[in-house]
């Protein structure tokens, strides 16, 4: 009797419920602004005060990096044979190095040098990676396996060896330092966010949006990218001190900037003649601010991604 | 299990080929190399010998197969720079002095990185897990090479006791040994912290508790455990930071090893001898990833190796 019951009121419902609606046009238009986690994810990273440093230490870092240059007379190349290797002094506030040159001025303009190499290979790290990892991901099947065994055989390939191999190819300089950190660097990402899209392409809301009518295009925008954006994020964020570590130590073996372009690595490399004479300036200075740098993309990716865990939430 | 090693063995012969002729083909397209400058007046004659001297002379395909060849038995011709000596004779003679410093190296990482870390998350919130992160965040951020040329400049000039430019006892593997441990000690150190934070709050944990067992034996044999198996994931990657490490702080301290003979080698581009360094170390770093790969799957016996891996 019940299932008879059953039938006869399914067969009542009338057909146009079962008329698919159009695409796109006639979607749910109701979007949940999604803000609220934004400002959750903020006040805790505010509350950890080593984040907060880190942050502030990055900003001055930045400024300095644009106007320290410019606080003196004296360029980053200018020599001045006279007062070769003079200590810290009120013309020479960080002392110069054997030529005479500002150690003041070189300091921040190798900051430039640094930050924009860790900001460029961050970016490129980037837009490699989430295409990758997200085509994958979200395509699955065949193409995500053979992207993914490409991906197995380079992360199993030593980074930064690659690097200091595609550098004596390309030769020194700052794009092919960029371009190295790039072609090595994105595997990472791709790993990361397919991860990420695998999980959750299957979530409720992601079908929901399906059912509804939205285009994968809508759906990789609008669900995918933001629900991901935290892990990817933090990874950016680690990417710079990285970024920055290659760049100093491609620089220490003689394979990064070149002369007269100063940088805390090749700063680092010529102040290693004289490390037993007592000028030490000409280690202390770039030394402290490549670790100061380091430290402060540290302490900040290390702050965001404990803000964006939600396992931290209470 | 044996299918998951069979696989997995496959792959590590997959990527250790592609490294191979990666090298290979990288250091074909390189530009200049020391024949090409003949500052003496070479003669067609010499040019052709020198050729024949490294198997220059032949097609470039027959080049890469004996060199894939070679390569298998680590002979890598002589160097081009040095040239009546063989690249793996220079190799042999370096090779000593930075195993030593790299197995010291990992000791000290690994050691003190659990002990730091246990204490820490023993003490979470007192003043050792303070001290422990400090520590680890210092030892992330100052780059090793500035660490070892910051410890020549302060510690080594001061004491006599921290000699450089020499190698032998074990005193003068202390500084440059803790140049290059300390990102892993940091590393290592904030992992097993977060971990043991972890795994302490696990029910099984207070069973043991519940049970009678001594502090130790909970740390120990329960918490330790499963703290230590995800740090066993990194020990590749850590290894190969040791290796890279280990080119410029040898070069700093001046050791007589293996990573002195690559930074020269760049320097002079020495072909043969950048492809030998290159190629051995990829294949202890990707044998090491291979094994630990093996070796968390034994000891985690949670994870069902042959079910497809995310």
């Amino acid at each position: 009797m019940e299932d008879r019951s059953q039938k006869k009121s399914a067969s009542n419902v009338p057909d146009e419920w079962f008329v698919p609606l159009p695409k796109e046009e006639q979607r749910e238009t109701v979007h949940h602004k999604g803000d609220s986690y934004w400002r959750d994810v903020m006040q805790r990273l505010f509350a950890n005060k080593l984040a907060t440093t880190g942050l502030i230490l990055i900003f001055l870092l930045t400024i300095m990096a644009i106007i320290g240059p410019m606080l003196t007379e004296h360029t980053y190349r200018s020599q001045s044979i006279l007062n070769s290797n003079t200590a810290p002094n009120g013309t020479y506030w960080f002392g110069t190095d054997e030529l005479g040159r500002d150690v003041f001025t070189r300091v921040w303009y190798g900051a430039r040098v640094s930050l924009f190499i860790g900001l460029a290979a961050a970016l490129i790290e980037f837009i490699i990676g989430v295409a990758y990892g997200g085509i994958s991901g979200y395509r699955g099947g065949k193409i995500d396996n053979v992207m993914m065994r490409i991906v197995d055989v380079l992360y199993g390939l030593p980074y930064l060896l690659v690097v200091v191999l595609l550098m004596v190819v390309m030769g020194p300089g700052l794009f092919t330092i960029i371009i190295a950190l790039s072609i090595t660097g994105w595997i990472g990402m791709a790993r990361l966010v397919r991860g990420q899209v695998l999980q959750l392409k299957n979530a409720e809301y992601v079908l929901a949006s399906r059912v509804l009518g939205g285009s994968n295009n809508r759906i990789i925008r609008k669900h995918l990218l933001p629900n991901t954006s935290g892990p990817i994020i933090v990874s950016m964020t680690l990417t710079v001190p990285t970024a920055i570590f290659a760049e100093a130590f491609l620089s220490f073996l003689g394979l990064g900037v070149q002369a007269p372009v100063a940088s805390w690595g090749t700063m680092a490399n010529d102040a290693l003649g004289v490390i037993q004479t007592g000028y030490w300036w000409r280690l202390f200075f770039p030394a402290f601010f490549i670790s100061l740098t380091m430290f402060a993309f540290n302490v900040f990716g290390d702050g965001l991604r404990d803000a964006l865990d939600p396992k931290m939430r209470k | 299990m044996l299918k998951f090693i069979g696989k997995r063995f496959l792959w590590m012969l997959v990527t250790l080929w592609v490294i191979i002729t990666v090298t290979f083909v990288l250091m074909r397209f390189a530009p200049g190399s020391p024949l090409d400058v003949d500052d003496v007046g070479m003669s067609e004659q010499a040019r052709a010998n020198m050729m024949a001297h490294y198997n220059l002379d032949q097609p470039v395909i027959m080049q890469y197969f004996n060199y894939l060849k070679n390569a298998v038995t680590f002979d890598f011709g002589p160097s081009m720079v040095t040239r009546s000596r063989e690249v793996s004779d220079m190799l042999a003679s370096g090779f000593p002095a930075s195993l030593q410093l790299g197995l010291v190296t990992l000791v000290l990482a690994v050691i003190s990185g659990i002990i730091l870390g246990v204490l820490a998350a023993l003490r979470h919130n007192k003043m050792i897990d303070y001290v422990t992160m400090f520590i680890a965040i210092i030892g992330i951020s100052i780059p090793n090479f500035i660490q070892a040329m910051l410890f020549i400049q302060y510690i080594s000039t001061q004491f006599d006791f921290f000699p450089t430019a020499q190698w032998g006892t074990w005193r003068h593997a202390i500084l440059p040994a803790l140049a290059l441990a300390s990102g892993p000690i940091a590393i290592i150190a904030r992992m097993t912290r977060s971990n043991m934070l972890e795994v302490l709050t696990e029910d099984y944990i207070k069973t043991a508790k519940a049970k009678g067992l001594s502090n130790f034996q909970i740390v120990v044999k329960h918490a330790l455990r499963n703290a230590l198996l995800p740090v066993v994931t990194i020990l590749g990657v850590l290894v190969a930071s040791i290796f890279t490490g280990s080119f410029v702080v040898e070069r700093i301290f001046a050791i007589p090893g293996v990573g002195q003979y690559f930074v020269e080698s760049i320097t002079n581009r020495d072909y043969p001898m950048i492809m030998a360094t290159t190629i051995i170390y990829s294949t202890i770093f990707i044998i090491m990833m291979f094994i630990v790969d093996v070796v968390y799957g034994i000891i985690d016996p949670r994870i069902q190796l042959h079910k497809k891996e995310e």
